[in-house]
């Protein structure tokens, strides 16, 4: 079943096409990666479907809804959430407060909460995640590897349906990789995961389909072993 | 349950200052708690929100002219008359919210300005309505009746007292209001807005409701400034107005829920006894500034909270 259905996407600035008509589908439960060289187009298409960019041109259709004029916010309601390339957190707020925002966007109501089931589900995605013993520290003050960890368990505190991943093993530490592959792995028992990456071993690993783009168009699309043997891909991505 | 009994007790003991006061300082804090509550109003939005305002003043001079006008003009009774500022501090949040809402950071801080000072020139241009400069001197605002007493707002205990309401009410509602779920989204706003976007809150909507009810303090303010000092004069509405809640907040402590009313209070007695010494005693604040901005850039009470009281709100 088709989770994400992308078509005929553009997003130009002035003279430059970020991004290129291209249409792109995601199927429910899959991890899908999205590689390609710096500039390739690849953070500006997920801003598109995250809804932080407005696209120039195109459609985007999601658990078979029209969701191209949808706002970002409303966007995560429905499903679709979005860790930045830069890992994005409150860093002068704790790991609790931060893991306790999206936990809050959970329930209704702005001006009463159940800080119950607040405190309950900060404490399920930091065990998660690994950083249980951080709860009352500034987010600030973590590790790299650990910040990027906290807007993980951000992310899925929100109960994504896509969980759209933006370089997220930048900047770990080799021992960080392969515990965040497992835990990647085990989310996408209940999310779809799109994954962008640099790390190849990462991708290998993780994803079922690869899609590379090179200069705002997808220049291919296939499993990891078709990927591997595609020329074009080694002429643009590995310059061989 | 500590900052409540905190907030509480410092509410008590500005109750109990009334009785031991001269009559001089007496009169001088009940300005300072109506001064106070316009520091509050700003402090939900520079201190929890993360927007700087140069434009309160025109909150502060609505609720003013709200309540003013309608006593001058229209023969209102006090009370009507609080409706009345209120309902125009409202109205002008509400309008100058939908401005305000697509700007943040520094292009905040000049459309604040501006709407102020076209809300400035306005109140000098209608010189006929609202007497300019001049200003109106309020010389016949009926008596409060309430439970059988005829109260006065002339009365200096009246006078502190409802001031002091004021300011409790305003207190203990920012007190409230940034402990709630809405506060909590409004920190995150000041922290990183494109995160709390991606995390599903429609950012844009609270910070107009944040500055909604930062402006509706603000005339809440000003309404009860010209009710209990009887005057109302387009200097209300001048930029003085604007700067003045900032640097209160900021001496204070922005983001702390009792920063403003000691900012506001230090602030006010800076002025009033260097003003003894010297004419030129806007050199002594401006010093006084300088070393505040060098060595306690968290203001008073956050630097308070910084070192020794974590839990300070």
């Amino acid at each position: 079943m088709t989770l994400l259905e992308v078509r005929d996407l553009s997003r130009h600035y002035g003279g430059l096409a970020a991004v290129n008509n291209v249409s792109l589908d995601v199927s429910k439960g899959e991890i899908r990666a999205i590689i390609g060289p710096n500039g390739a187009g690849k953070t500006t298409l997920v801003g598109m479907i995250s809804g932080r960019i407005d696209p120039s041109r195109g459609r985007i259709r999601f658990k078979d809804k029209d969701i191209t004029e949808t706002r970002a916010w409303n966007r995560v309601v429905l499903g679709i959430v979005y860790t930045f390339q830069v890992a994005s957190i409150f860093r002068n707020l704790t790991c609790y407060e931060n893991v306790a925002l999206a936990a809050q966007r959970r329930q209704a109501g702005i001006l009463t909460s159940n800080e119950k089931a607040i405190a309950a589900a900060v404490s399920k995605a930091l065990h998660r995640v690994g950083l249980a013993s951080d709860l009352y520290k500034m987010a600030g003050s973590l590790p790299h590897g650990h910040q990027r960890l906290l807007e993980l368990a951000m992310a899925l505190t929100l109960a994504p349906e896509l969980l759209i991943l933006d370089e997220p093993t930048q900047g770990l530490a080799p021992s960080e990789i392969s515990a965040f592959c497992d835990l990647i792995r085990e989310v996408a028992q209940s999310a779809t995961v799109l994954l962008i990456e640099h790390n190849l071993q990462v991708v290998l690993e993780l994803a079922g389909r690869i899609t590379v783009m090179d200069q705002g168009a997808i220049l291919a699309e296939g499993t990891p072993k078709e990927i591997e043997k595609n020329a074009a891909v080694r002429q643009a991505y590995l310059g061989q | 349950m500590k900052s409540f009994a905190l907030h509480a007790g410092i509410v008590v003991a500005l109750f109990a200052l009334q009785f031991v006061l001269p009559a001089y300082h007496h009169a001088n804090i009940a300005r300072i708690l109506v001064y106070a509550m316009l520091a509050v109003g700003y402090n939900v939005l520079l201190g929890y929100t993360g927007l700087m305002s140069l434009g309160h003043a025109m909150f502060f001079a609505a609720g003013a002219y709200g309540a003013g006008l309608a006593v001058y003009w229209l023969g209102f009774g006090p009370l009507a008359a609080l409706v009345a500022g209120v309902g125009a501090g409202l109205a002008l949040s509400l309008i100058a919210g939908l401005f305000l809402l697509r700007t943040t950071g520094v292009a905040f801080l000049i459309v604040t300005l501006m709407l102020s000072q076209a809300f400035f020139l306005s109140t000098l241009y209608f010189n006929s309505v609202t007497l300019g400069e001049q200003g109106i001197v309020l010389s016949n605002v009926a008596a409060v009746e309430a439970f059988g007493l005829s109260l006065h707002l002339s009365d200096p205990a009246f006078k502190y007292n409802l001031a002091l309401i004021a300011f409790a009410f305003s207190l203990f509602f920012s007190l409230w209001l940034v402990r709630s779920p809405l506060g909590r989204v409004l920190i995150a706003i000041r922290e990183n807005e494109p995160r709390t976007r991606m995390l599903g809150y429609n950012t844009f909507a609270y910070r107009y409701l944040a500055i909604t009810v930062s402006g509706m303090i603000a005339a809440i303010s000003g309404t009860l400034y010209c009710l209990l000092f009887s005057y109302v004069g387009s200097s209300f509405a001048s930029l003085q107005y604007s700067t003045l809640p900032l640097l209160w907040t900021l001496l204070g402590g922005a983001g702390t829920i009792i920063g403003p009313l000691i900012g506001t209070g230090l602030m006010f007695y800076l002025l009033d006894v260097s003003s003894g010494f010297t004419s030129s005693y806007l050199l002594v604040i401006g010093a006084a500034l300088l070393m505040l901005t060098l060595w306690f850039p968290k203001g008073i009470a956050g630097t308070i909270r910084a070192r020794w009281l974590p839990w300070l709100p």
